[in-house]
This record gives C-alpha cells, structure tokens and sequence, in this order.
C-alpha cells in the first residue's frame, strides 16, 4: 500500500492528461471523446477516493508527499522541484475536483454539439491543472498550475461563448494574468532572497523572520491580490458576471472560488502569518462590503447566470470573511463551506444549464410554471437552493455558521451581525429566482415550447451532488476532523488565539457546530 | 593555418559548399524542372553542419585563424540553434513556397549562405570578421525580404530592410574604428585586456555606444525598430520565421561578446543603457502590437517586445544573465518560428487572409493547425509549461537576483498587456465561424512531410524547453562560464568553468 501512496498524487495528475491526449488522437466521432472523457474522470475520481481512505486525521504536516528535483537551477541542488503532497486543507478539495470531474462531462454530454474533441481534452486538461494547484507544494509548480487553469477555460469560453465568447475569455483571463505578474515577481524575490521554492521551507524561513519585513508585506500583498481576483472579492469581480453567462457549464462550475480561496489559506494566510493579520481588517471591510452588494446586486438580475454570479460574490466573500477572521472556527467554517459551493455550485450549474439547453435562454422573465414540465429539474433545484440558503440540516448552514460565529466571538459582534443580513437577503434573492423560474404562472414560452425534463446523465449527475448536501449537513464532523490538523496555523508566531476574546471555547472550536 | 583551423570552422564549411552545391544544381538543371528538391539538398547539408557543430565540443574551447575564431560550448550553442532555425525554416519553405515559384534554387542557397554569416558571427573573436559575418548574413536576408517583388509590400520592405540595416551596420563599423583608435587592437580578447588602462577614454565610450546601437538595431529593439513591423508584412512569411530568429540570435551572440567579455569594465554604462532599452522595447512594442489589425505587423511588433524581455537578463547580477538570455534565445525561437509556420499555413504564401479576424473560425476549419496557433501563441503570452514561460522566468529570474525588481515587475506586467493581443488573435481563431465555406475558397498550402516535420519539430521544442529544459539549460550555463576573456595568452586559453553564484 506504501507504493501507492507514494504514487498516487502522480497518478492523479497524471490520468486526465493521459486522456486528454488519447481525445485528441482519436476521431471526433459519435459521443466517443465523451465516453472517454467520462471514464478518464470516473478513474481520477475513483484514484482521489484513495486519498481521504488512508489519510491519517490529526498527522501534522503533508501526506502522500512527493518531492523530487525537476528543473535545475545552478549547480548546487537549487530548482524547482516536483514537490506534492496533502493536508487537511486540501484533502477534500482534491476529492471535491475529483468529483466534479463526471459531474461536468455529464452535464456537457448534450450541450457540447461541436468540436467535441477539442472540448473534452481541454476540459481534461482542466481538471489537472485543478487538481496540480491543490497538491503543488513548490512555489513555482504552484504557479504552473494556477496559470495553466486559464488556458482551457478561456479558449473553451472563446470556443462556446453563448453569446460574445472572445469579449469574456479575453476579460477572465487579463483579470487573473495581469495580477499573477507581480504574484511571479514575488516569487521570485522569495527565492533571490532564500534559493528555494518549497513551501515548509519558505514558511519556516519567513516565521524565524529570515527575511525584512518591510518588504515580505509588499510580497504578501502581491500573493493576496492575485488570489483576491480569483475569488472573486468585492471590487475585483468585474470577470465573473460574463465568464459566468458565457462559460460552457462544466467549466462554469469549477471557475471562480475554490482555487482563490485555497490559496488565500494556504499561500497567504498560510505562509505570511504576519502580514495577513495586518492587512485583515481592510479586508473584512471589503467582505463585508461584498457580502451585502452582491446580495443586492442579485435581488434585481434579469439573467439568472449573472444572479449567481453576484450571489457567489456574496457568497465567496463570507468565506473570505471566515479566513481573515483568523480564527479556529472561521477557518474552519470557511475549508468547509468552500467544500460545500463546490458542491451546491455544481448542481446548480447543472440545474440552470438543463434550463438553458432546453430553452436556449437565460432571461428570468421568460421562464415561469416550469415546474410543471420539469418536476425533477424543480425538485432537485429546491434542494440546491435550500442548501445554499442555508436550512439547518443542509450543509450551507454549518459553513455558514462557522463562520459567522468565528466572526462574532472572534472579531466584531457588529460585522458578524451585518454580514448575518445575507442570510436574510441570500433567502430572498434565492427564493425570489425559484418563484420566477419554476412556478406562478405559466409563461408563453414554457406552455409553447416542448421541453423533456432530466435526462438520465444529469439525473446521475446531480443525484450524488443533493445527496452529499444532505450528508454534509447531517455530519459534518466527517470533514471536520481533518481540517484540525491543517499545516500552518498553530506553530505560526501568530497565535490564532491571540485573535480570539479570552474565554471563548476556540479549544473546543469544530464543537460549535456539533 | 592549419587544418585544426579548419575543424573550427567546420560547419561554415559545410555550409558554404552547401549553398553552392544548390547553386551549381540550380543553374544546371532546366527551366521547367521543379525545383523543391534543392531544398532537401540543402535541409540535409544544414543538418550535417549541425552535427559538425555538435562535434565541434570535442575540440574544447580554442580560437584559430589568428586568434579570429573560436570554438567553445558558447558557440557550440548558437550554432545548434541557428541551424536548427534554418533546418526548420528550410523544410517549411519547400511545402508552401508556389511550386513553379520564381527562383526557388536561388531561395534555398540564400537562406544557406545566411546561415552562413550568422554561423560566423557567433564564434567571430575578431571585430573585422564580426562585421564581414554580419554582412553576409545581412546580404542573404535583405534579398529575402524582397522575395514578394511581384507585390507593392515586397519591394518596400526589402528596401527598408536593406537602407535601415545598412546604417545600422555602418554604426557598428563606426564603433569598431573607435576601438581600434582606443586600443590598437580589433581582436576582442586583446581589447579585454588594454580597454581596462584606458577605460574613461571617450573613444572607449563613444565605441561601445556606436556597437550597441549598430546591434539593436539588428535585434530591432525600441527605439531603433521602426523598420521591423514594413519588412515582416512585406516579406513571405517562411521568411519571416527566419528574420525574426537567426539573425537575432547570432547579433544577441555578439551583443553578450561585447558587453561581457569585450567591456565587462564599463558595465555601469552598459547595463542602464540596456535596461532603458529594455523597458522601452517591452513597452512600445507591446503597445503598439494592441492596435495592429494585421497578424504579420501585430507579430513584428511582438517581436520588439521580446527582444525587450531577453535584454532584462542583462540586469542579472554577475554572468548569470548570460544563460538566461542564451537560453530565452532559443526558447523565443522555438515559438516564433512555431507561430510563423502556421500562419504561412493558415494564410498561405500570398496571404489572402492577411487580417486577424480572417482568421476567426480557424479551429473549426482546421482543427489540428487552430490548436497549434493557440499553442504557440499560449507560449508566446508566457504560461508555464511552455518554452515562452521558461524562458521568461530565467530572464525575470536573473534580473530580481541582480536587484532589477522594478524591471521585472514592468516586463511581466507588459507581458499581461501582451496577452490582450495575442488572445485576440487566438480567440478569433477559436470563435465559431460566421460561414465556415469562406475561409476554403481559396487554394491554401496543403501540408505535406516538410511541413509537418517543421511543425512536429517547433512544438516538441517549445513544449520541452518547457516541461524538461534541464538540458538545454545545462548547454546555456556551460556556454555563459565559458564567456570569459582567457588569460594573457590567448593560444593556449584554458575553460574557466567557475560556478557562477545563481540568484
């Protein structure tokens, strides 16, 4: 068993990419790239299953490590390494891609008409580079992968844009490019100053304060604004209302959130203690700021893939909060409700691309009644949405609550209570879109236009996804327990708990949500 | 002289019987017989001068012909990548040059016969041989960019070309004279040695000026670029995959000659010269590269852009720039002449389809050539795992370990304004087309063994530059520690391989 767990992070990169190209040699035809597609990802997901089977809870540091040198550079063992490996934080993420692999093939089976070939080994091309940012533990692997998630997204976009694809690639991938400049500046800074890449060694290095303050901060902010971007936070969102209406739906579901918010825990929370605690307040400011606009920006869309869009702000910003909250639970809150978007996030994409296929339109107006054509594609989506409205027993509301305790005993009672206000808004604007796609009245286009209702592939698609909302409501301690021993926060000269208000139970912290 | 002083000019050798050996067949064979072979003939003489050079890293380092020529890994290096370039070039110009062309013969010789002069100009240790190398391969180049005469474009560019580089060649001869006025000597070993005793001489200075702005010429870095952008869109476009390279290539050669083993002593002057020209080529071409509508002026410009990142290496502490431009030599090369090939074949010889949104649906029409567009143009904008990538962050790399971060934040950031126009032209290609008959109605070259043997080479290259470049970074630094001035006595020169402190 040693062998494979020596192997296995390899073996998960290595597998889509492996399938990508057997795609692309084969003809384009019939629903062949689909099949293989979809056994590509069913294999990786069944190889990332391995990974949470022999995880050990409560190890300190990485698992399933790999490092070996891959570019030299200089004569004296310096360069950049193949270096993997998993903890805590990244352990269901990379399950999390794994199974968002079949879900996306699924969900693209009808939609992707054309140039099959070409989608299919992008998207396995994608789901690499994914499942790369969350083991890469060498600064510049990291880098690799994190700048190669844009390519297949944005030629993908340009390719089945639904209406100016080109506009929205070139807008998605200037929005993450241009901040990744400075990001690799910084990089390579760290590594002028202390000739290495690898990650436990630059964090060692930087809390035994090898390095000037004064500029790790300008290091720091360049690491943050890179990943501030991806997130998006509130005023960097700029992409996502256009990536999110023209992006193909299984790309779509995988495009914003759980690579930034990853990385702001690992690579800037992770690596630069310090600095992250300055800059905290500025921004809970701005999370807060983005919690509120996106809910209400969300209260009055037309288009419903532009209303998720500003509903993800609102919702990756309360993630963001729980990060730089710096506390036990917040962080907690925040690993466990990037899990949970991943999961809502990708039945709703579904959900709203089986509408949009159907009805080849996004606009809210036109829809209404459907319910009755569609009654699994309602029901399913009255799951979803209640998850990600927050019903207790559904998994949206432990994250949630994570958070917005972490914050009102960690923090200010005053920014927990305002941030709590998207609860209240998140129902409504949530609720207010069901009401108009799925019930009242039935509109002209519902009654004219014949319509089948989910086939078997999204029926499989999403079945598993409404489920794990339900599991990951019911036990959260499941997921839990593996974050606790998360590398990075407790040995930090920053004790979390200096955060905390003397008193409060942050010993017991996953406790709360019990 | 003697025969070991043949051996170091071996591939030269080769070279040269090559192109006449195609000249002599060409004037022999008769009018109406197809001419494409020649290009094989001279695809095969190229490859064997490549192996030359290769063996020529048995010879160790040494310099012949009077202390004119040298042999050593630096050079070794250049000549594998000039005749890798001229190789690929050569195969792709046999698919797509039209079959009962105009002086096809002629074509083939030309491009050998440059080759030739960049050859020479890279292991030239003499400042007058530097020059006749430059003017050989000057020569070649300029009747090249002339080959479309039967075009308005063609014309125009030979001439601007021709009269540009001409002067830019005239500054270099100018900065020669001054240095032999300053030092006696013309020999770059020798000058090393005395330029130190007469370092605030204004001569010296005045020279060093002169060479630089000859050579940046040649490399079209801002501000001396303005005839780049004419010559690429006049050109044919095999031909500009070749101008936009080799000759680069083999004037950087020079340029790392004269300012770190020639005038290693004036680097305070040097290096901010270059790193203002840097910045400025970054910056110009890159902004100016956004507003172009047509592919092969957009490309020229990038072409300015890149030179502009390859002279930031300069700023890296020590000699620790030198393997990092050596290498983004050969990584920018791999791409480049990637990009050019396919859009010879996606707009052919004639270049009907000249606009980048001519191109829009190129994915959907030819599936396989959209993917490498984007490929190459992916490698160009700098994601890793490609060539481009790579060789930018060696050349970044260096210049943060020399303490040039401002550099490196603006290189890097132009490099985000680049992607804009890349992108356009790689989502134009990857947008549905309006009517997928247009692009079809034109006879376009069908792509034959050469060609897919030039497409097949360039993107192995540009993929394992950027994925496994262990090797060829290997081959830059040993080149970089073997550009050093040799002691005193320059017969029997020793390598100097001091590990250089990476950053």
């Amino acid at each position: 068993m040693t062998h494979i767990n020596q192997s296995i992070l390899s073996w998960i990169l290595l597998v889509p990419i492996l399938g990508a190209i057997v795609v692309a040699i084969l003809p384009d035809r019939g629903k062949l790239a689909a099949w293989l597609a979809l056994a590509t990802t069913l294999i990786t997901f069944g190889l990332t299953l391995h990974l949470p089977a022999h995880f050990i809870p409560g190890q300190p540091g990485f698992q399933f490590e790999i490092n070996t040198r891959w570019i030299e550079l200089g004569t004296t063992g310096q360069g950049i390494f193949y270096h993997v490996g998993v903890d805590g934080l990244s352990l269901w993420l990379v399950v999390l891609s794994g199974l968002l692999g079949p879900v996306g093939v699924l969900a693209s089976w009808n939609a992707i008409r054309e140039r099959k070939k070409v989608f299919y080994s992008l998207f396995l091309v994608q789901q690499t580079a994914m499942f790369g940012v969350f083991v890469a533990l060498d600064l510049m692997l990291y880098y690799g992968f994190w700048e190669l998630t844009l390519v297949p997204m944005a030629v993908l976009i340009a390719m089945y844009g639904r209406k100016d694809g080109p506009k929205a690639a070139t807008k998605f991938f200037l929005f993450t490019f241009i901040p990744s400049a400075p990001l690799l500046v910084a990089i390579l800074w760290l590594y002028a100053k202390t000739g290495t890449f690898n990650f436990t060694e630059l964090q060692s290095l930087i809390t035994a304060g090898a390095l000037p303050a004064g500029a790790l901060f300008w290091v720091a902010l360049a690491f943050l604004a890179a990943f501030a971007v991806k997130v998006p936070v509130f005023p960097l969102h700029g992409w996502l209302a256009d990536s999110f209406s023209e992006a193909p739906v299984a790309l779509a579901m995988v495009i914003a959130g759980k690579l930034g918010l990853y990385s702001m825990l690992r690579f800037h929370v992770g690596l630069f203690p310090a600095q992250a605690k300055q800059i905290a307040p500025l921004l809970i400011v701005l999370t807060v700021i983005g919690i509120l606009y996106g809910a209400c920006l969300a209260l009055v869309q037309r288009d419903f893939w532009k209303l998720i869009a500003f509903a993800s702000v609102s919702h990756f910003s309360l993630i963001t909060l729980g990060i730089y909250g710096l506390t036990f639970t917040g962080r907690d809150g925040a690993i466990f409700q990037t899990i949970n978007e991943g999961v809502i996030e990708g039945a709703l994409f579904v959900l709203l691309g089986v509408l949009d296929t159907r009805y080849a339109t996004s606009q809210i107006a036109s829809y209404g009644g459907v319910a009755a054509r569609l009654p699994r594609t309602a029901s399913f989506f009255v799951i979803t949405i209640l998850a990600m409205a927050g019903l207790p027993l559904m998994n949206g509301f432990v994250g949630e609550f994570l958070i917005l305790s972490g914050t009102f005993t960690g923090v200010s009672r005053s920014w927990a209570v305002v941030a709590t206000l998207t609860i209240i808004l998140g129902a409504a604007y949530i609720l207010y879109l069901v009401q108009r796609l799925f019930y009242g009245p039935e509109s002209p286009m519902a009654a004219t236009q014949p319509a089948k209702d989910l086939h078997i592939g999204e029926w499989v698609a999403v079945a598993p996804l409404a489920v794990l909302m339900l599991v990951m409501g019911v036990a959260p301690n499941l997921w839990l327990r593996d974050f606790q021993q998360v590398a990075g926060p407790p040995q930090h000269p920053v004790k979390y708990v200096e955060m905390l208000q003397p008193g409060s139970n942050s010993v017991s912290h996953p406790a709360e949500a019990r | 002289m003697n025969a070991q002083d043949s051996l170091r000019i071996l591939p030269e050798i080769v070279l040269t019987l090559t192109g006449v050996l195609v000249m002599l067949i060409d004037a022999s064979l008769p009018a109406g017989v197809l001419r494409r072979p020649l290009g094989w003939v001279a695809a095969i003489g190229t490859t064997v001068a490549l192996w030359a050079s290769l063996w020529q890293l048995n010879l160790g380092t040494t310099t012949g012909f009077f202390n004119t020529v040298e042999t050593s890994p630096f050079t070794v290096f250049f000549h594998v990548l000039i005749c890798g370039i001229i190789l690929v070039v050569l195969l792709l110009s046999m698919d797509t040059l039209p079959e009962h062309s105009h002086h096809q013969g002629e074509y083939y010789a030309l491009m050998v016969f440059g080759a030739v002069g960049m050859c020479l100009l890279t292991s030239a240790v003499e400042l007058l041989v530097v020059f006749i190398a430059l003017e050989i391969s000057s020569i070649s180049t300029y009747i090249l960019a002339g080959y479309r005469k039967q075009t308005g474009q063609g014309p125009e560019a030979a001439i601007k070309y021709f009269l540009l580089g001409s002067f830019a060649t005239a500054f270099l001869l100018y900065g020669i004279a001054m240095v032999f006025g300053a030092t006696g000597s013309t020999q770059i070993y020798e000058i090393a040695r005395l330029a130190p005793s007469a370092q605030n001489h204004a001569f010296i200075v005045m020279a060093l000026i002169m060479m630089l702005i000859g050579m940046l010429f040649k490399v079209s870095a801002a501000p001396f670029h303005v005839w780049t952008p004419d010559a690429y869109e006049g050109a044919p476009s095999p031909v500009v995959a070749l101008l936009s390279t080799a000759p680069k290539v083999a004037v950087f050669a020079v340029l790392l000659r004269v300012t770190y083993e020639m005038l290693p002593t004036l680097r305070p002057l040097w290096s901010p010269l270059l790193w203002a020209v840097a910045i400025a080529s970054m910056t110009i071409g890159n902004l100016a590269a956004l507003r172009q509508q047509n592919v092969k002026r957009m490309l020229a410009y990038s072409s300015i852009a890149h030179a502009g990142y390859l002279l930031a290496a300069f700023a890296g502490a020590g000699n620790t720039g030198i393997a990092a431009a050596a290498f983004y030599t050969a990584a920018y090369s791999a791409m480049n002449v990637g990009v050019f090939a396919v859009v010879t074949l996606a707009a052919g010889y004639e270049e009907q389809l000249p606009l980048i949104s001519d191109f829009r649906g190129l994915l959907y029409r030819r599936p396989l050539l959209g993917i490498l567009l984007i490929f190459f143009l992916i490698s160009l904008i700098g994601i890793p795992f490609t060539s481009g990538f790579f060789g930018k962050f060696y050349a970044f790399s260096a210049a943060v370990g020399g303490g040039a971060i401002w550099l490196a934040i603006v290189g890097l950031l132009n490099s985000g304004i680049a992607a804009a126009y890349y992108l356009r032209l790689a989502f134009s290609a990857a947008q549905r087309p309006e009517d997928v008959d247009r692009g079809l109605k034109i006879a376009l070259p069908q792509a034959g063994v050469a060609v897919i043997a030039a497409l097949a080479f360039t993107t192995a290259a540009t993929l394992s530059l950027g994925i496994v470049p262990n090797e060829v970074l290997r081959a830059a630094q040993t080149a970089a520690h073997t550009l050093q001035p040799p002691p005193a006595d320059s017969q029997t020169p020793e390598i100097n391989p001091q590990p250089q402190p990476h950053p």
